[in-house]
């Protein structure tokens, strides 16, 4: 019913914007291979693999220092929010309070609202408090954002858990928090690792918090560092996309190895915004 | 899908941790359930978060856009005066004018392109290789807006891949610096951003497809339905979930292009490529007009409420699938 050449079209013509949405990215990793002469502004093809250049970037970059300060981030705001997710989460799915939906709508409100809105005036005070420029102006409102898309997923995981599992364990004399902690959370463990993944990606890659809140470069995360590193390097091609796939790196082993609870969250996710 | 009510469904859960007291159900009282007061405990974390860095500074952004002020001096009342103000100034207008082409490049095309490819698709059985290509076109979504700043100015730079190769058909006459130009600059953003989109679309619309059931096709053929009919007999009402899930995102992505603006271009050469998300930045931190940038933070927020509740009506009414 379908026919040779129409199925070898469908596959010439998926392969080709394939090969389109890898080309930009693939053209910065084989420049950050090459030996790029100093003024190219841009594509080169590497005639030897020049690993040097991902040294250079990383000692002349401080990536190192971006790098770490991205992790501590990351790595923090995955941990609290996935665990004030877990417990906001299990609120909403296991009980029935007064003031429930009210509440949950607040918590979405996250999803919704873009961070250009509020970030003016949590930046004045974050900085009333002195807390600008400390990890805590980094991580926080990360976590703040991040909760919305937490809370609303663990709730709908939490809930597609089996009433007889549950029920089982009650009857065994399990609480609550036992119920939470050695029911919910391990059988909800796939859905866990997406969140995870997409609040990490989420904060590594954030950009416009970063910029606003701290100016110390101690603290700066890889994509700032990257941003001035460009405004530095215009004209070494080679050196300035050795930095940038050291930034995109970590994201990207992940999805590739995580791929399906990436595009699938995304989707999901998506589907609820 | 619009967000589920959080009444329904929620029964069974509330029942089984209501029943944490040992005490047996008497028929009859379960309606004087006691307010599981527990429950609240376990919510205030993430909502003091919640409130104190979100919500508290965006009623704090509504409060600031009633005033005008520098960042630094004292405030003056001025009650809808900076909300007046984005309408008269030139760099704000021509901003929302942006914004509305940077929409037309990060949505409508990306979704224009990937439904016809996937409607050119619908009788491929099943793909083979899928999950690499899905993996590959899902790549951009994944990348830091930076690092996708820095791959396409290469692209774009004086002596960079697009002008080699219209140097190479012999097009030098055209050949220019793309991000440079007062012409060029935005639609050369907004081309970054079908590159970004075209393949969360094409995802989605393909996986859409493969949801549709196939006797709609194959009824579709018995009535002597051509590829177009079948397009938008079938393929293209099967996929209004779909479609509009897409449009959602990527109009919102249009709408906060704020990273690849900054990166790009910072609004230039001159104010092309200013849109209404780097406006804020710029506005709050870089020229003092705090009020109006506030101003234009709410506007901001109201125009992505709006762009997703009229979205959301687009899709199909939601059945007991959540």
């Amino acid at each position: 019913m379908i026919t040779r050449r129409e199925k070898a079209v469908n596959y010439a013509v998926l392969w080709l914007f394939a090969a389109l949405s890898v080309f930009p990215l693939a053209g910065v990793a084989v420049s950050a291979l090459s030996g790029g002469s100093t003024g190219s502004a841009t594509f080169s093809w590497p005639d030897s693999l020049h690993w040097s250049n991902f040294a250079e970037a990383w000692s002349r970059g401080h990536f190192s220092h971006y790098l770490l300060a991205s992790a501590v981030v990351a790595v923090s705001t995955v941990l609290l929010s996935s665990v004030l997710g877990i417990l906001a989460g299990f609120a909403f799915a296991a009980f029935d309070f007064p003031g429930r939906s009210a509440l949950f709508y607040l918590m979405l409100i996250g999803l919704m609202v873009p961070e250009e809105a509020f970030v003016i005036p949590l930046y004045f005070d974050l900085r009333n408090d002195g807390l600008t420029d400390t990890y805590a102006a980094l991580i926080l409102p990360q976590v703040a954002q991040s909760l919305g898309f937490a809370v609303f997923w663990l709730r709908n995981a939490f809930r597609a858990v089996p009433r007889s599992v549950v029920e089982a364990a009650r009857i065994d004399g399990a609480g609550d928090w036992r119920v939470l902690w050695r029911i919910l959370v391990p059988t909800t463990r796939p859905a866990l690792t997406t969140l995870a993944m997409l609040v990490f990606m989420w904060t590594w890659n954030a950009f416009l918090i970063p910029l606003v809140m701290v100016q110390s470069e101690d603290l700066r995360t890889a994509p700032l560092g990257l941003a001035f590193f460009q405004g530095a390097h215009t004209t070494q091609f080679s050196l300035l996309a050795a930095a940038a796939i050291i930034v995109a790196l970590p994201v990207v082993l992940l999805y590739l190895f995580l791929q399906r609870h990436f595009i699938n969250g995304m989707l999901a996710g998506a589907v609820k915004e | 899908m619009t967000l589920v009510t959080p009444g329904t469904g929620g029964r069974a859960g509330a029942r089984q941790a209501g029943g944490g007291a040992p005490a047996p159900a008497r028929p009859g009282r379960s309606r004087l359930r006691r307010v599981p007061w527990r429950a609240y405990l376990y919510l205030l974390p993430a909502l003091a978060v919640v409130a104190v860095l979100l919500l508290v500074p965006l009623g704090q952004a509504v409060q600031i856009s009633l005033y005008r002020w520098d960042g630094l001096s004292p405030s003056t009342w001025a009650g809808f005066g900076d909300y007046l103000d984005l309408g008269r100034d030139p760099v704000l207008r021509s901003g929302f004018l942006h914004a509305l082409v940077l929409i037309g490049f990060y949505a409508v095309i990306p979704v224009g392109v990937a439904l016809v490819l996937a409607g050119a698709m619908t009788r491929a059985a099943r793909l083979r290789g899928a999950t690499v290509l899905r993996v590959l076109l899902f790549l951009p979504q994944v990348v830091a807006t930076v690092v996708v700043a820095t791959a396409w100015t290469a692209v774009y730079a004086p002596d960079g891949v697009l002008n080699s190769v219209l140097d190479a058909v012999g097009l030098h006459a055209v050949t220019r610096p793309w991000l440079g130009d007062f012409s060029t600059a935005l639609p050369a953003v907004g081309l970054i951003g079908s590159w970004l989109e075209l393949g969360l679309c094409l995802v989605l619309f393909l996986a859409g497809i493969g949801q549709i059931p196939r006797e709609l096709y194959e009824a579709a053929k018995v009535d002597g339905a051509g590829a177009v009919r079948e397009f938008f007999a079938v393929t293209l009402p099967g996929l209004r979930g779909q479609i509009a899930v897409a449009l959602t995102l990527t109009v919102i992505a249009a709408l906060k292009a704020f990273d690849l603006v900054y990166v790009a271009t910072r609004g230039g050469p001159g104010n092309a490529t200013a849109v209404p998300s780097y406006e804020i930045y710029d506005r709050a931190f870089n020229t003092g007009q705090v009020g109006d940038a506030c101003a234009l933070g709410v506007v901001m927020t109201l125009l992505i409420l709006g762009v997703t509740v009229l979205i959301a009506r687009l899709q199909p009414k939601e059945d007991d699938r959540a």
